[in-house]
């Protein structure tokens, strides 16, 4: 079945669009990850800081992308993750996130592949990075 | 430079519990969490044997403050995450978590003097392994630099 998971540089990875970003969604993963910072949950602390609005966390946007690699689990992990954060996702934006091959080489224990990865609202990309996935030989 | 003279300290080591119920809500916080994540029995029939983490997981771990090191408590603002993993964390294992304040610089922007705070966050095994390692930026504004003294 392993030798099913294989990509050539280029490949895109398949992508996901994500349900708009809902003041739930962000309890829920303040909850999860015990980060309560407020500008992420309440208004009144958004418009101290000068938003326009909360805003959702980095982190949550990056565990997003981490979503590309979910259906490869069973083959390989993740090795390393890199993001950037380039733009506030705000209530009611919709993300997509996708991600390319951009390199590939054979170590001991596998093939590691390296992906860049982002994550857009429209033409706009609020996140992108790069992820090193090690397919497991055998 | 903001807080220099933490620069190269590390927090004690503290154990935390890859908690079977805290990875399932931080899977589910992510809309369509991986069935590796979530789902007993396919994690079961899976090479791991058991729930796997997420990647970012190890955002969840209690890392104690580096003595003397208080950060502002809001309007931090986040730049750059980075983690490397040795494996993957599977539900269940227990590991030994640490910070450390690697470095600390001045940025001169647009928006003024920024000041950059690079922590290192690690999870060890109980074998002293090395698990984890993960970096992550803090980008303190002019604003906020004016309330800060170290």
């Amino acid at each position: 079945m392993i030798e099913a998971l294989s990509w050539a540089v280029v490949d895109e990875l398949e992508g996901h669009t994500l349900p708009p970003v809902i003041r739930m969604r962000l309890i829920t993963y303040a909850g999860a990850s015990g980060d309560f910072t407020p500008i992420h949950l309440v208004d009144e602390a958004a418009k101290e800081a000068g938003l326009p609005g909360i805003i959702a966390p980095g982190m949550l946007t990056v565990a997003t992308m981490g979503l590309l690699f979910f259906p490869y689990l069973e083959h390989g992990d993740v090795k390393g993750f890199r993001s950037r954060f380039l733009g506030m996702v705000s209530l009611g934006d919709v993300l997509r996130v996708g991600g390319r091959v951009s390199g590939v080489k054979e170590i001991g224990q596998g093939r590691l592949y390296a992906f860049d990865v982002y994550a857009l609202r429209g033409d706009d990309t609020v996140a992108s990075g790069s992820v090193e996935f090690l397919v497991y030989r055998g | 430079m903001l807080y220099e003279r933490f620069v190269g300290l590390r927090s004690e080591l503290v154990r935390n519990l890859v908690e079977r119920g805290a990875v399932r809500r931080f899977a589910g916080a992510i809309a369509d969490p991986s069935p590796l994540c979530v789902d007993e029995g396919a994690a079961a029939r899976s090479r791991y044997g058991r729930i796997v983490a997420p990647p970012t997981f190890p955002r969840t771990f209690n890392y104690v403050r580096i003595e003397g090191l208080e950060l502002p408590p809001a309007g931090l603002i986040h730049g750059e995450f980075r983690i490397a993993y040795e494996r993957p964390l599977l539900v269940d294992e227990e590991l030994l978590c640490r910070m450390e304040l690697k470095a600390s610089y001045d940025k001169q922007s647009r928006r003024g003097l920024l000041g950059l705070l690079a922590f290192e966050r690690t999870g060890e095994g109980l074998q002293g392994e090395s698990v984890f390692t993960a970096n992550a930026s803090v980008v303190i504004t002019e604003a906020l630099r004016r309330g800060i003294e170290v």
